[in-house]
């Protein structure tokens, strides 16, 4: 299952002056959840469009599931399934005569009684769409973009407005996609998000892909240095390890019994991401 | 390749996908389903907002009861009020549900995404455009047999009775409703938000309602309104509808004394290039802030 679906190089996007997509390539495989990470006007929105087909690139080349997407005709939309990222309008209808009307444009839906059940909606399928909370229009909108049964999913923001339980609910639903076949497309803000559901995750920053990994391996990650912090006479000490198991056992024998507020930490993703955008910044600013 | 799956427990059983997906999937459905689907799915929204129907919808059958009960005999027209107004208001109530309607609702759904989402997904453009065909045919066929049958059974309208009037009444309306259906589309574009729409909509119909001859007798205005106002629809489509609703010597009431329906004719059928052409150059499904 290594065959390619989204296949990019060197794609490239000005608005007026700004470089807002400045040279991006892209190999993402069917079956894989693929995450964006970035800044707000970190150019992720916009290579996600060009590759949505729903904006023209100024440069380089493009191919998903096989076809130039800024050509691609209706059988090609077929078979991709877009989220939105805002609020979108949907018909005022019951949220069952919705689903219902969207699978009619698709040559295999899903069955739609079937979709509203598994974004769970089930209870709600004959109240009116207009009625729904926020976090189940978002599941309406989630809905509508894999009830044509797409082998590529693009999920913009999904969880925005999702309570806990609800965004957990939401993870283990794209997971299940994933793991019939569907390929994901994730832009989000939430790196807890990008850490659980995730294969890879590609930082874009000032328009250009910044690093590509698995969340766990990030930024080098896996292999980064361990702080083991305590308390000793009644002072905070931290120590940068890359044998954090070492350390422990070192202080165990220094102290008796439980060594005061001890703590390993590993860099988070959030870290890591923060550390890589700020270096970005400095870079460029640098460089202007 | 395995032999195409129409199982629908797939989604809740997770079976795996085939090989090749393509395989499995035929063409899309075609553009006159989806467009039915999409006519359906308008009329059922349209009846949905009560506001829409009593305001847009019933405006000019209120209108004529009221003209028809309080004119009636007040002036000296030549015939009972209630004939004297009908065609005029079902030229109005035409225009009302396809350049009005249109006008507004499509602005509205361009300005919340309702467009942009719909060009995400398979959909022929070509079926939204059958969708919004079949709305307006349906609110333009209610509209006539609303009026008429008001005119008819309440204030006993006198309706035309041969069949030249009757087949002048169709292609005035067919005319008519498509020139003001593609205006009301490319008007749709002006505006940047739903609430700029209802003005660009709203404001220049009202005006054209009062120098087309719906409220004010054509005869009674001045030259340079009734020349302006003829280089808009309304006017022509009201021409039109006299010519088949009143009796032949009401022809000298015309700006010219007479009926002039080859003008009525040509005017609505420019329209309807004009109007093709306005919306194929502006039809947007993205707002100008998408990009």
């Amino acid at each position: 299952m290594s065959e390619t679906v989204i296949e990019a190089e060197g794609l490239k996007k000005k608005y007026g002056d700004t470089e807002a997509v400045a040279g991006i390539d892209l190999s993402i495989a069917r079956g894989e959840i693929f995450s964006f990470l970035g800044p707000n006007g970190a150019g992720k929105s916009t290579t996600v469009e060009i590759l949505e087909g729903f904006r023209n690139r100024d440069g380089g080349s493009a191919r998903v599931l096989g076809e130039d997407p800024g050509r691609a005709g209706r059988e090609w939309r077929s078979r991709v399934g877009i989220v939105w990222q805002q609020e979108t309008m949907v018909p005022k209808l019951a949220v069952r005569d919705v689903v219902r009307h969207f699978a009619g444009y698709y040559p295999l839906p899903h069955d739609p009684d079937a979709v509203i059940e598994l974004v769970g909606l089930g209870h709600k399928a004959e109240d009116l769409a207009e009625s729904l909370s926020g976090g189940q229009r978002r599941r309406l909108d989630v809905a509508l973009g894999i009830v044509g049964q797409p082998e590529l999913l693009f999920l913009d923001e999904p969880t925005t407005g999702f309570d806990p339980r609800a965004r957990r609910e939401f993870w283990g639903l794209i997971r299940d996609l994933a793991a019939r076949g569907t390929t994901i497309v994730l832009t989000t803000h939430y790196l807890e998000e990008a850490e659980e559901l995730a294969d890879r995750v590609c930082v874009i920053a000032r328009g250009r892909v910044r690093a590509v990994d698995t969340p766990a391996a990030l930024g080098g990650r896996a292999s980064a240095q361990a702080t083991v912090g305590w308390l000793e006479d009644g002072e905070r000490r931290e120590v940068l390890t890359d044998e954090p198991t070492r350390v422990v056992s070192e202080l165990a024998g220094r102290f008796t019994g439980e060594v005061p507020e001890l703590s390993v930490h590993r860099p988070t993703l959030e870290e890591i991401y923060l550390g890589m955008v700020k270096d970005t910044d400095e870079a460029e600013e640098a460089a202007a | 390749m395995s032999t195409p799956t129409t199982d629908r427990s797939q989604l809740s059983t997770g079976s795996a996908r085939t090989s090749d997906p393509r395989a499995h999937r035929g063409r899309p459905p075609g553009v006159l389903r989806v467009g039915l689907s999409r006519g359906w799915l308008e009329i059922r929204t349209f009846c949905r907002e009560w506001e829409s129907v009593v305001f847009t919808f019933s405006l000019p059958a209120l209108i004529l009861a009221m003209f028809a009960s309080i004119f009636d005999g007040m002036f000296d027209m030549g015939m009972p009020s209630v004939d004297y107004y009908l065609p005029g208001l079902i030229a109005m109530g035409l225009m009302s549900v396809s350049f009005q309607t249109l006008g507004t609702t499509i602005a509205s759904e361009r300005e919340h995404g309702g467009l942009r989402r719909l060009r995400g997904t398979p959909m022929p453009p070509s079926a939204y455009f059958v969708g919004k065909t079949v709305l307006v045919l349906f609110l333009a066929l209610g509209q006539v047999g609303l009026l008429l049958g008001m005119g008819w059974l309440l204030f006993d309208a006198s309706l035309p009775t041969t069949a030249t009037a009757w087949a002048t009444i169709a292609w005035v309306f067919v005319l008519g409703t498509v020139g003001c259906s593609l205006l009301g589309i490319a008007v749709s574009s002006l505006a940047r938000t739903t609430q700029a729409a209802s003005t660009v909509v709203v404001v220049p119909f009202l005006v054209l309602q009062f120098t087309s001859g719906i409220f004010v007798p054509v005869i009674a205005l001045p030259d340079w309104v009734l020349t302006g106002a003829s280089l808009f629809p309304l006017l022509w489509m009201a021409q039109g509808l006299r010519a088949a609703f009143f009796p032949e010597q009401m022809a000298a009431m015309e700006p010219s004394g007479a009926w002039d329906l080859h003008l009525v004719a040509v005017a609505l059928g420019a329209w309807c290039v004009v109007g093709l052409v306005l919306t194929l150059l502006t039809f947007r499904w993205k707002t100008r802030k998408d990009g």
